[in-house]
Formats: structure tokens, sequence, C-alpha cells
């Protein structure tokens, strides 16, 4: 008996898929070169005008240069203080690990909420959050508004993903530790390493593909931050927190401007996709190599 | 030895300490009344005032549909891939996998325009055709990683006995899927649960608003009165937390 092939069932999913991603983001993909406003629905080819735009614009320059900043920022706090978290709670063995749930906490609130909560955290009124926190400790030379000041707001908004994103991380990591086989431990220690040898030689060796997902994850994440962003700052004070996610909705829905919009969602797009491959490719050698 | 184990001890309990520390915050002035004294002031206003019962039924109406609709598709479509023909299957599933990296704000744009000219702005089936479309590249990639791990052999079984492939996906291969389905609902049950911007586009103003949506409009009108504003935000995440209470011990047996 012959049966009819099983790609119908693929059908209906690649179907919905089609229509809500792949289509829409190519017609963005083809918009980006034009001056599309949106409302009238006719549009003209203007090349690569509105790329232009995007690097010669001061909103645009401060988007794309506040977003690599902060990527970096988040990635690095996020991994080393992740590694650092699960290292520890690997170390204390069944004691603490229930200690776990208290970096995972904020990962399970939504962003928007946790926006609101960084709203309160980063409070300019002396009694509030981090600047009470100061107060209380006798710093209130100390005591900011750290969501008004333009040197400061950025950093406080990659403070927000930190906590947030950063039990995910330690769960990674874990994950990875508890992966690696007891022996390898052992066979070290025969040898005479000592505990920071073993972490050197053993541990971190193991933990490379732990390592880059968490780094493909987060970064990935932190380029498209758009909730915490746009509760916390909106972009502001001035350009000082503008992200590409705040502007492309800000063109798009304040100015009206589409064409110009999406030419900044194309480039978000293949940032991510060269950031993703790249390190995609690194984590495809490592285990090729293994 | 013992001093650094206590040392180390000490700092994983700082550390849980200060990551606690906004939500323990958030709790405590949910509870508190302008004077300063323990009430449940806050939880009434913010039930009244922020239409938080409309929100939480539009968000459970518009979760579940979505979940129904991720789960029956992501799954026969992960059959199909694993089925087809290898190289047509792969590809395909490569395809799929473009939607993991593709950031939804390229598609935002037209997308929106898409759904404003299918007259379905403002509507659960627009919500709904898009959480369920934007959420499938995951659970694709999900159910088709853990069926690649099963062994083929029952389905195979059931095929040569000669069921069609619908029954021995409905019978064989889907129970076979539940751990993995569990997973599956609870990674989209959050996402749908917690986003916020599409259905601020796609639902503003319709009386159909997410509690997302709901949360957010609430706080542009009560600015910094963190008491209201955080016994909403504790009653909008109640729901995701009991989800995830009843999910975990499952999906510790599983794995």
């Amino acid at each position: 008996m012959r049966r009819r092939s099983t790609l119908w069932f693929v059908a209906p999913a690649f179907a919905l898929y089609a229509l809500v991603v792949l289509y829409p983001s190519l017609a963005g993909a083809t918009s980006a070169f034009t001056d599309w406003s949106g409302v009238s629905g006719e549009r003209r080819w203007v090349g690569l005008a509105n790329f232009e735009r995007l690097v010669s614009d001061s909103a645009g320059r401060a988007a794309l240069r506040n977003v690599l900043a902060l990527s970096v920022f988040v990635v690095a706090a996020q991994t080393v203080l992740g590694l650092g978290l699960a290292l520890a709670l690997h170390a204390a063995a069944g004691r603490r690990r229930w200690l776990r749930v208290a970096f995972l906490a904020p990962a399970l609130v939504s962003p928007l909420v946790a926006a609101f909560v960084w709203r309160y955290v980063c409070s300019p009124a002396p009694d509030e959050g981090v600047n009470a926190l100061l107060g209380f400790l006798g710093l209130d030379a100390l005591q900011q508004d750290w969501l008004g000041d333009p040197s400061l707001a950025l950093w406080s908004i990659g403070a927000a993903a930190v906590w947030q994103h950063t039990g995910y991380t330690v769960v990674i990591f874990e994950a990875g530790l508890a992966r690696i086989p007891r022996d390898l431990h052992d066979a070290a220690k025969l040898d005479g390493a000592g505990a920071r040898a073993r972490l050197r030689y053993v541990v971190l060796p193991q933990l490379r593909p732990a390592l880059t997902i968490t780094v493909v994850l987060t970064t990935i994440g932190t380029l498209k931050l758009f909730d915490q962003v746009f509760a916390l700052t909106g972009g502001g004070p001035g350009h000082a927190t503008e992200t590409p996610s705040t502007l492309i909705v800000r063109e798009a829905f304040a100015f009206g401007r589409y064409g110009y919009s999406t030419a900044i969602a194309l480039v978000l797009a293949l940032i991510v996709a060269a950031v993703a491959l790249v390190q995609l490719r690194t984590l495809r050698e490592w285990e090729l190599t293994r | 030895m013992r001093t650094r184990t206590l040392l180390v001890d000490l700092l994983v309990l700082a550390a849980a300490a200060a990551f606690l520390c906004p939500v323990v915050l958030l709790v405590a002035l949910s509870f508190q009344d302008p004077a300063g004294a323990v009430s449940l002031e806050n939880y009434t206003r913010a039930w009244e005032e922020a239409g938080l019962a409309r929100a939480l039924a539009n968000s459970t109406l518009i979760a579940l549909c979505t979940l129904v609709g991720v789960v029956v598709l992501g799954s026969l479509a992960a059959y199909g891939l694993a089925r087809a023909a290898r190289r047509t299957g792969y590809r395909l599933y490569l395809l799929f996998l473009v939607g993991l990296i593709l950031p939804f704000q390229l598609a935002l744009i037209p997308l929106y325009q898409l759904v404003a000219d299918a007259g379905l702005l403002g509507t659960y089936t627009g919500i709904v055709a898009f959480s369920i479309g934007l959420q499938l590249p995951i659970t694709v990639f999900l159910y088709t990683g853990f069926l690649r791990a099963q062994p083929r052999e029952l389905a195979d079984a059931a095929l040569v006995d000669g069921a069609s492939h619908l029954q021995a996906f409905v019978y064989v291969v889907f129970p076979q899927l539940w751990p993995v389905t569990g997973v599956v609902l609870v990674m989209n049950a959050v996402f749908v649960w917690n986003d916020f911007l599409t259905p601020l586009l796609y639902l503003g103003g319709s009386g159909k608003e997410t509690v997302p949506v709901t949360l957010y409009t609430f706080v542009g009108e009560f600015g910094t009165e963190w008491g209201p504003i955080f016994a909403a935000v504790v009653l909008a995440t109640l729901p995701v937390l009991a989800v995830i209470a009843v999910a975990a011990p499952r999906r510790r047996r599983a794995g």
C-alpha cells in the first residue's frame, strides 16, 4: 500500500508560519528601500537613502551605538555572574541548591513587570529604591537620578536586563556542570591537579557548549530588547537609551515613516543574523574538534 | 577548606538576597496602604480600577487557543518533517529555523498592515493567528529534536499493520511526545502571557486587551503610586506562577 507523502502534515504549520513571519519579513526587507508612509499605500523606490539616513541621523547613530554598548555590557556581566553563581551552587552540592529559585525568580515575571519593578528601584526619590539603600548606608552623596541622567540611564537598563535574565544563564551552566563525568575530576585529582587547575583544564573546556549557547542567546536577546527600554525610558532622556527597537516603533507608529522604520529593522536583522551565524559556527567547530 | 565552603555559601546567600530584594520589596509595598499599615486596599483598588478581571479572561482565552494551535500544528509538522524524504525534510526544517533568527521587528509593520487589511485588528483571531505563527519555529525545533531521539520502530510497526500516517501519529507518536509537549506548553504559555508590543498594537482600545497591555495603561495613569501598581503586578503574575508550579514537578519526573 502506497501512502501519501507526509509533507501534508507540515503544510498547515508552514502556511501559517509563512503568512505571519516569512512573508511580512520579506515585505519589510523590500520596503526598507522605499519611502512608504503607510497611510497612502503609495511607495517610491529610494535606493539606499533610508540607510544613509540611519547612519547620518543622530537618533539612528545613538540607537546603533547604544545597542552595541548594551550588548557588550549585558553579555559580559551575565556570563561572568551566571558562571560564578553556577560554580558556587554546584560546589554547594545540595545544601544551597534551592537558592537557584532566587536567581530564577526575576526570569519568571514578564519583561514589562520587571521594568515596573526597576522603575521603583531606579526612582529618583531619595526614599525609594537604590537611593533609599544608599541613604540608609549613609552614602547620600551617591544618590542619583538613575534613569533621568543621560550618562547613567543606559546602564540602569542594562542592570535590569542582567537582573532578569541571569537566572537562565545559571541554569544552563549548572546543566553543563552536571554533565561533566566524575571520572574526569577524579583522574585530574589523581594527577595532582588542585582546585584551580581543575577549573582551568577540566571544567572550563567542558563548559564551552554551555558558554556558546548563553553568549548566543544573551546577545540576540539584548540586540532585540524592547519592553524594558520602552517601559523604563522610552529611549530618553534625549536619545541616551535609544535602541533600534524603540526607534523602529516610534518612526512607524508616531511619525508614519514606515520605509525608514523597516530599514532600521533590516539592519537589526542583519546584525542579529551575523552574530548568530558566527557564534553557531564557533559551536560547530568546537563540536567537530571534540 | 571549611572556611572556603563557608565563604562560598555566604557569597551565594548574599547574591540570592540581592536578586530577591526587588521582588520582596514589590510584594511588601503592594500590601502597604499610604499610612504605612498592612492592608488589602491596594488590591481592591487595582482589581476595580485596572479592569484586571476582563484582562485575565482575555489573556486566558488567547493563551488557550494559541497553545492548542501550537501543539497540534507543531507536532504534526515535526512528524511530517521526520518522515519526509531526507533532503526535503531537512530543507523545510531549516526554513523553520530561519524564524528563530529573524527579529520580529522586521515583520512588525507589514504584518500590522496585513492584519489591518484583513479587518482583524482588535479581534481574538488576529492575535491568536499571530502568536501561533510566531511561536511555530521554536515549537517545531523542540518537537523535531525530540522526535529524532525517539525510536521509529513503534510507528513503523503501526504503518506495517496498515495504519495510516494520521493514525500512527495520533495513537503512537503523539503519546510519545508528552514530555516535550510539557516544555512546549510552559514555554508558549509564558510567552503569550507576557507578550506586550503586539497585543498593544493589535488590541489597544478594543476591550480585548491582555494583561500586560492593561497593566501598562494602569501604570500610565497611576505614575508613581507604587502600592496599587505593585498589587496589580502581583495579580497579573500569579497565573504564570501557577502554571509553572503545576508543570515543574512533572518535568523533573520526565527528565
